[in-house]
């Protein structure tokens, strides 16, 4: 069985972003791999040496060449091979399950992993569009994940709590903190890893069309009073607090 | 028509489906507002909806008994297709964002996720919705017959019943097994009011020191004044507190009148899940926790010692 793991190169979490115009401008911000990505590429890692009987495991990343430092980062952690579909244009996630379906089943690719949310743009769509395009069940924010012969196992979370699941493969999982720790590339791995294939693709295949225009961005911060009140008394802090959220914002009775 | 598929839960519709009938109310665009109820013995529901909108349509059967993503996106689609919907509106809970790409995809209609305004214009549909972890604002665009849209809870007010009852019609769905079992499920209840619902919200995080100090400072605190419980993911993860309670990035995005953080050092992660509350509030040992930053009132202080001294004073 073969897994394809999908990866993006985005801001860090603690970074600041910053809007030129009307767009979100990247320039001198520091990027990584998406953490959510991160833990599928473990998982499919660890799937294999958990004893699934996994031949390859191929990172994937669709979108503007800093991409590359991702799927870098997925070969270092011990994928066996990356394909970068390089384009500078904005696609949506329905746009872009045209592409990742394609490349799924040129690759006979039998489970997909992919983050549960994307770090830049916040979006939840890419799992369950490829699975719909190529008619796959999906299982969204999974917690944890295990290979029975053609099936899936596991838990993931729901709106109210959390189900444990089987499902039948061929399947798109998506992936989330709590799923694994991802292990920290080695310098020997670092190395051998620029060795690994990584294959270029062009977008033009692929018939994709973005149907989702950004026409603006901004930052938007809601002005804060930050009244920070010294708690050594802890009684008349209490009781200025109390009296603030009581009497100037008005939101407690 | 603009087609709403209703979220409800205990037989009764949820808050943020009757937000989405107002922002469709309030979008523009043509087409009566009509809700679709999914499930099995939803008569009752089907009448709550008929109060507030024009239509409602009502798939009542055993195939729709549990939530699944491939049945409800065939229902969805399907009832698009035959209505001509230019906008098909579903919650943008956890369920909902991860069937409705799949509606996208089937109808092979653009997708604005978890919108938190909307404007309909002719076939082009615009929204706002935030983006790189709730930092940045972004409108976006499309324009086709038909929109998928997600709405995200908390961003408008919701609708109030109509003068007059909606029509309701019965219909027939073509739906595909499903093919997810579903083995076992753990579901969180709480006597409290539900955390996306809640005006006033009180979390801790691990500044709280241990589930026993939780249970006493923070349920103690919300008790007091009637308010949600929240928790970081430092604490789900430790096992302290479910996962219904989490709020942030993987929990729940909430947007209170005021937002309560007991011993909550303010990830971006977490901000993510409740930056937008209308008041925030922090208590911190640490004068340099990130939590302050975005606060609008805030104690420096050990919450051991501050906290009993607020529920003390919430007395009075």
């Amino acid at each position: 069985m073969n897994i394809l793991t999908l990866v993006r190169q985005v801001p860090d979490a603690e970074a600041r972003v910053k809007v030129s115009g009307s767009a979100v401008d990247l320039e001198g911000a520091t990027l990584v791999i998406d953490g959510m990505d991160e833990y599928g590429v473990e998982e499919a890692l660890r799937l294999r040496e958990g004893g699934a009987n996994i031949e390859t495991i191929t990172a994937l990343a669709i979108g503007p060449k800093r991409n590359e430092d991702a799927l870098r980062t997925a070969l270092a952690m011990g994928v066996d091979r990356a394909i970068h579909v390089e384009t500078d244009e904005k696609l949506d996630a329905v746009a872009l399950s045209r592409v990742v379906a394609q490349i799924a089943q040129a690759e006979n690719i039998t489970l997909i992993l992919v983050g549960g949310q994307e770090a830049d743009w916040d979006s939840q769509a890419l799992g369950a569009a490829t699975a719909e395009r190529l008619g796959w069940p999906q299982l969204t924010w999974t917690n944890e994940l295990k290979i029975e012969g053609e099936s899936l196992s596991g838990r993931h979370d729901v709106d109210d709590g959390n189900e444990s699941f089987s499902a039948p493969l061929p399947a798109v999982v998506t992936t989330q903190q709590g799923l694994n720790e991802p292990r920290y590339p080695t310098l020997p791995n670092i190395m051998k890893a620029k060795r690994k294939e990584l294959r270029k693709d062009t977008l033009d295949t692929y018939g994709a069309a973005n149907t989702v225009r950004v026409v603006n961005a901004e930052i938007q911060t809601r002005a804060r009073m930050n009244r920070v009140i010294d708690g050594k008394d802890p009684q008349a802090a209490a009781e200025q607090l109390l009296d603030l959220l009581r009497n100037e914002a008005k939101v407690l009775a | 028509m603009k087609l709403i598929v209703a979220e409800h839960t205990g037989g009764k519709l949820t808050k943020a489906t009757l937000e989405m009938v107002a922002a469709a109310q309030n979008a523009g665009g043509e087409g009566p507002v009509t809700l679709l109820v999914l499930g099995q013995g939803v008569a009752g529901v089907a009448n709550e909806a008929a109060q507030y909108a024009e239509q409602v349509l009502v798939g009542d059967s055993a195939a729709l008994a549990a939530y699944n993503p491939e049945v409800w996106a065939a229902a969805a689609a399907q009832i698009a297709q035959e209505g001509e919907a230019s906008l098909v509106m579903i919650g943008g809970s956890r369920s909902g964002r991860e069937y409705a790409p799949r509606v996208a995809v089937k109808l092979d209609a653009p997708y604005l996720e978890d919108a938190t305004s909307l404007s309909v214009n002719g076939t082009t549909v615009q929204a706002q919705r935030y983006t790189y972890l709730a930092r940045v604002t972004e409108t976006v665009e499309a324009s086709a017959p038909t929109v998928i849209v997600t709405v995200k809870p908390g961003s408008f007010a919701p609708a109030a019943p109509a003068a007059a009852a909606g029509e309701q019609y019965d219909v027939e769905l073509e739906l595909p097994a499903a093919r997810t079992q579903v083995t076992g499920r753990s579901v969180e209840k709480t006597s409290r009011v539900a955390l996306t619902e809640a005006d006033v919200i009180v979390t801790g995080g691990r500044g709280v020191g241990s589930p026993d100090n939780f249970a006493t400072y923070v349920e103690g605190l919300a008790d007091r004044i009637g308010a949600g419980v929240g928790a970081t993911r430092a604490v789900v993860d430790a096992g302290w507190r479910p996962y219904a309670e989490q709020v942030g990035q993987t929990g729940k995005t909430v947007q209170p009148k005021a937002y309560i953080a007991l011993g909550v050092s303010g990830a971006v992660q977490h901000l993510s899940g409740m930056g937008k509350s209308k008041f925030i509030v922090a208590i911190n040992k640490d004068a340099e926790a990130p939590i302050f930053k975005v606060a609008d009132y805030g104690i420096v202080g050990d919450v051991n010692q501050i906290v009993p001294a607020l529920i003390e004073a919430a007395k009075k």
